[in-house]
C-alpha cells in the first residue's frame, strides 16, 4: 500500500482484487484517521452531522422549548416571523396540480430556489435533509456487514419519477409525491409526531441496506433529483487537484454516495480539469474525509487550479 | 484495410453501448412510471377523509385542498387552543394536512382567524374575514333516539354552547306525544347560521355524541335546479302564477277559513270518542 508503487497507475484496479482491499471496502478512510487523525480524517462528516442537527434543533426549539425561532418543517416554514421558505419541488407539483400558492409561499419557493441554484442544490441533501442520516446508516451498515448484491435501479430513476410525479400531480390534482414522500415525513414526524410514517422511514433504510447500495437518495429520491437540478450551476464544489497524489486505495470511490461522479475529475476520463462538476455530487466532503493523501479538498465552481 | 476493420467494430461497440444506454433509460422510465402510478393510485384511494375530520376554516373544497396544502403546520403552529393537529399516518387523513375532531378539541372560532393568516399556499383561502362565515362542517342531531332532549328532558347543552346560539342551533317546541301534556325542545340545527366549529358535539352530555359534525357533503341533501316551491313563488310574485285554485271545502271545517286546522276546544276526535254501545260490539263486559 506504499503511495510509491501506486502513483503512476492511470486506471483504479478493480475492487476488492485481494483481502487487504476487501478490509479497506468495508472500513473506507481508516488510513486517513492512520495518518490525519480521527478527528481530521471525520471533519466533514461532523460538520455536516453538525449543520443536519443544528437545522433539526431549530425546528425543534419551539415545540420543546417554546422558543419559536423557526416555525413549521421543511415543506414550507417562517423563520422569526419574517422569512418564510418553501420547498420549491412541492410548489411545482401544486402548480401542476391547478393552484396558485400565495406569495408568502412563491417568495418563499423563490429564496429557496434561489440560494440552492447559487450554492449548489444537492446540498441540501448531503447538509439538510434528515434521510441522509438514515441513508449514510444504511450504507455504514451495509458496509460493515460486507452485504454485496442486491438489485439497484438506475440512476435515472429520480429523474424520470421527478416528471412523473409532477405529471402524478397534474392528472390526480394533488401533490403526489407528498403522498409517501420519506424526506417530509420524518422531518414533519419528528416534529409533529410520527404516526405510523417511521414506517416508510424504515422502509428506505431497509432497502438501502438489503437491496440498493445507496439506493433511495443516488437512484430514486425525486426530491434528490429536483435539488439535483438546482445543483448544474454549483458554486461549492470539490476538487481533486492533488490527483497526483491518488494512490488509488479506492476508499473514495466505496464511500462515495454517487461515486460515478468521481472519475472524471480524479483520472482525467473525459476532462482534464480535477473538478467534480457532475450535478450529482452532494458537495459532502466524505471522499474528502476518508484520502489519506489529502486528494480532495472544497472549493468553487471556478478553480480549476492543480498542484 | 484498418478502417474497413475498425469501423464496424466501433460501429457494434457503440451501438451496444446504446443499446446499452436505451435499455437503462426504458427501465428508469418504467420503474419510474410504475412508482408515480402507484403513489398516484395511492393518492386517489387515500383522499378520502373519515367524517368525524373537520378541516381548518377557510379550507379549500378537499380536492382543492390537496393540491394547495404543503403540510407545513404553520396553521397548527398559530392555533391558540391547540385545536388543530397534523394528520399521522394511520389517521386515514391525508398524510401531514391539517384537521381537528370536534369531539375530542372543538374550534374555538378565533375573531382573527390566526390559522388562515398563517397558511403561505392558500390551502385556508383568506377571502374569509369574518369566522362566522367559516363552514367547517354542518352539526347534524344525528341520534333523536338518544338524544335528551328528544325524550322530553331538558337537557340543551348543545344548545346553550352554540357559539351562535339562536341562529345555528334553536329549540323547536313541539308537543310530546308519549305523556301527551308536555312539550319537547327540540335542538335544529339551522346550516345557513352554522360554522361546523364542533362545540355541540365536544360537549354533548352523552358517551357518544348525538349531535355530530358532518362534512357538508354528507349532511346535506341537494335540491335540483329547477325545483320551485310555489309558496316562495307566490310570494315573489305577489299572488299565484296559475291563477287561484279552487278551493274545495273539507269535511267538518266548513266553516273555518281555507287552511285553518286548528282544532276547536272541546273538539273530540272521533279515534278518541266513547265508544257508543250497539252494533256487533253490544260493550258489554260480565
Amino acid at each position: 500500500m506504499s503511495s510509491a508503487s501506486h502513483t503512476q497507475s492511470a486506471v483504479p484496479p478493480a475492487a476488492a482484487e485481494s483481502t487487504p482491499r476487501a478490509s479497506v471496502m468495508t472500513r473506507p478512510g481508516a488510513d486517513a484517521v492512520k495518518v490525519k487523525g480521527w478527528l481530521r480524517a471525520h471533519k466533514w462528516l461532523l460538520l455536516r452531522r453538525l449543520s443536519q442537527l443544528g437545522i433539526l434543533t431549530l425546528f425543534m426549539l419551539g415545540p420543546w422549548f417554546g422558543l419559536w425561532i423557526v416555525k413549521g418543517n421543511l415543506s414550507s416554514s417562517l423563520t422569526l416571523g419574517v422569512l418564510p421558505l418553501t420547498d420549491p419541488y412541492l410548489l411545482l407539483q401544486s402548480v401542476a396540480a391547478g393552484q396558485v400558492p400565495y406569495k408568502e409561499a412563491l417568495l418563499g419557493g423563490g429564496i429557496v430556489a434561489a440560494v440552492y441554484l447559487l450554492l449548489g442544490g444537492r446540498l441540501f441533501c448531503s447538509w439538510v435533509c434528515p434521510v441522509n442520516m438514515v441513508t449514510d446508516a444504511a450504507a455504514w451498515l451495509r458496509r460493515r456487514l460486507g452485504i454485496k448484491g442486491g438489485k439497484v435501479p438506475s440512476e435515472y430513476t429520480r429523474y424520470w419519477l421527478l416528471g412523473f410525479t409532477v405529471l402524478a400531480s397534474a392528472l390526480t390534482g394533488s401533490i403526489a409525491w407528498e403522498w409517501v414522500n420519506p424526506v417530509s415525513m420524518l422531518h414533519r414526524g419528528l416534529i409533529f409526531g410520527f404516526g405510523l410514517s417511521w414506517g416508510i422511514v424504515l422502509g428506505v433504510f431497509l432497502y438501502d441496506l438489503l437491496i440498493a447500495s445507496r439506493g433511495w437518495c443516488g437512484h430514486v429520491c425525486p426530491v434528490g433529483a429536483f435539488y439535483g437540478v438546482l445543483n448544474s450551476a454549483a458554486l461549492i464544489r470539490v476538487t481533486a487537484d492533488r490527483r497526483s497524489r491518488c494512490d488509488d486505495c479506492m476508499d473514495c470511490f466505496a464511500v462515495c454516495p454517487e461515486p460515478q461522479v468521481i472519475r472524471p475529475a480524479l483520472k482525467a476520463v473525459a476532462q482534464d480539469h480535477p473538478l467534480i462538476l457532475d450535478k450529482d455530487c452532494t458537495s459532502c466532503g466524505r471522499c474528502i474525509d476518508v484520502c489519506g493523501k489529502d486528494v480532495f479538498r472544497l472549493t468553487t465552481r471556478f478553480d480549476r487550479s492543480e498542484s | 484495410m484498418s478502417t474497413q476493420n475498425t469501423r464496424p467494430a466501433a460501429n457494434s461497440k457503440s451501438s451496444q453501448a446504446r443499446r446499452r444506454f436505451l435499455k437503462e433509460m426504458a427501465g428508469a422510465a418504467g420503474g419510474a412510471c410504475m412508482l408515480a402510478l402507484g403513489v398516484g393510485l395511492y393518492g386517489k384511494e387515500a383522499s378520502a377523509r373519515p367524517a368525524g375530520a373537520i378541516r381548518p376554516p377557510g379550507a379549500l373544497p378537499e380536492q382543492d385542498f390537496l393540491a394547495a396544502c404543503v403540510r407545513c403546520g404553520l396553521c397548527v403552529r398559530d392555533c391558540p387552543f391547540d385545536t388543530l393537529r397534523l394528520s399521522e399516518l394511520g389517521d386515514n387523513v391525508a398524510t401531514g394536512t391539517p384537521f381537528f375532531e370536534g369531539r375530542k378539541v372543538p374550534c374555538e372560532m378565533c375573531d382573527d382567524i390566526p390559522c388562515v393568516k398563517a397558511c403561505p399556499t392558500g390551502a385556508l383561502d383568506r377571502e374569509l374575514t369574518d369566522i362566522g362565515k367559516a363552514r367547517m362542517g354542518l352539526a347534524v342531531l344525528i341520534d333523536q333516539e338518544t338524544c335528551l332532549n328528544f325524550l322530553g328532558l331538558r337537557c340543551d347543552v348543545c344548545y346553550r354552547v352554540c357559539p351562535v346560539i339562536d341562529k345555528a342551533i334553536t329549540l323547536e317546541l313541539v308537543h310530546n306525544p308519549r305523556s301527551d301534556r308536555h312539550a319537547m325542545l327540540l335542538p335544529t340545527v339551522h346550516s345557513e347560521h352554522c360554522t361546523g366549529c364542533g362545540k355541540c358535539e365536544h360537549s354533548c352530555v352523552l358517551p357518544e355524541a348525538a349531535i355530530k359534525v358532518l362534512p357538508h357533503k354528507l349532511a346535506q341533501g341537494k335540491s335540483a335546479e329547477h325545483y320551485r316551491k310555489g309558496w316562495v313563488e307566490r310570494e315573489a310574485a305577489g299572488g299565484s302564477l296559475i291563477g287561484e285554485q279552487q278551493q274545495l271545502p273539507m269535511r267538518g271545517l266548513e266553516d273555518r277559513k281555507y287552511g285553518d286546522t286548528r282544532v276547536a276546544p272541546g273538539y273530540v276526535p272521533p279515534s278518541e270518542a266513547p265508544v257508543k254501545p250497539g252494533g256487533i260490539d253490544s260493550g258489554w263486559k260480565p
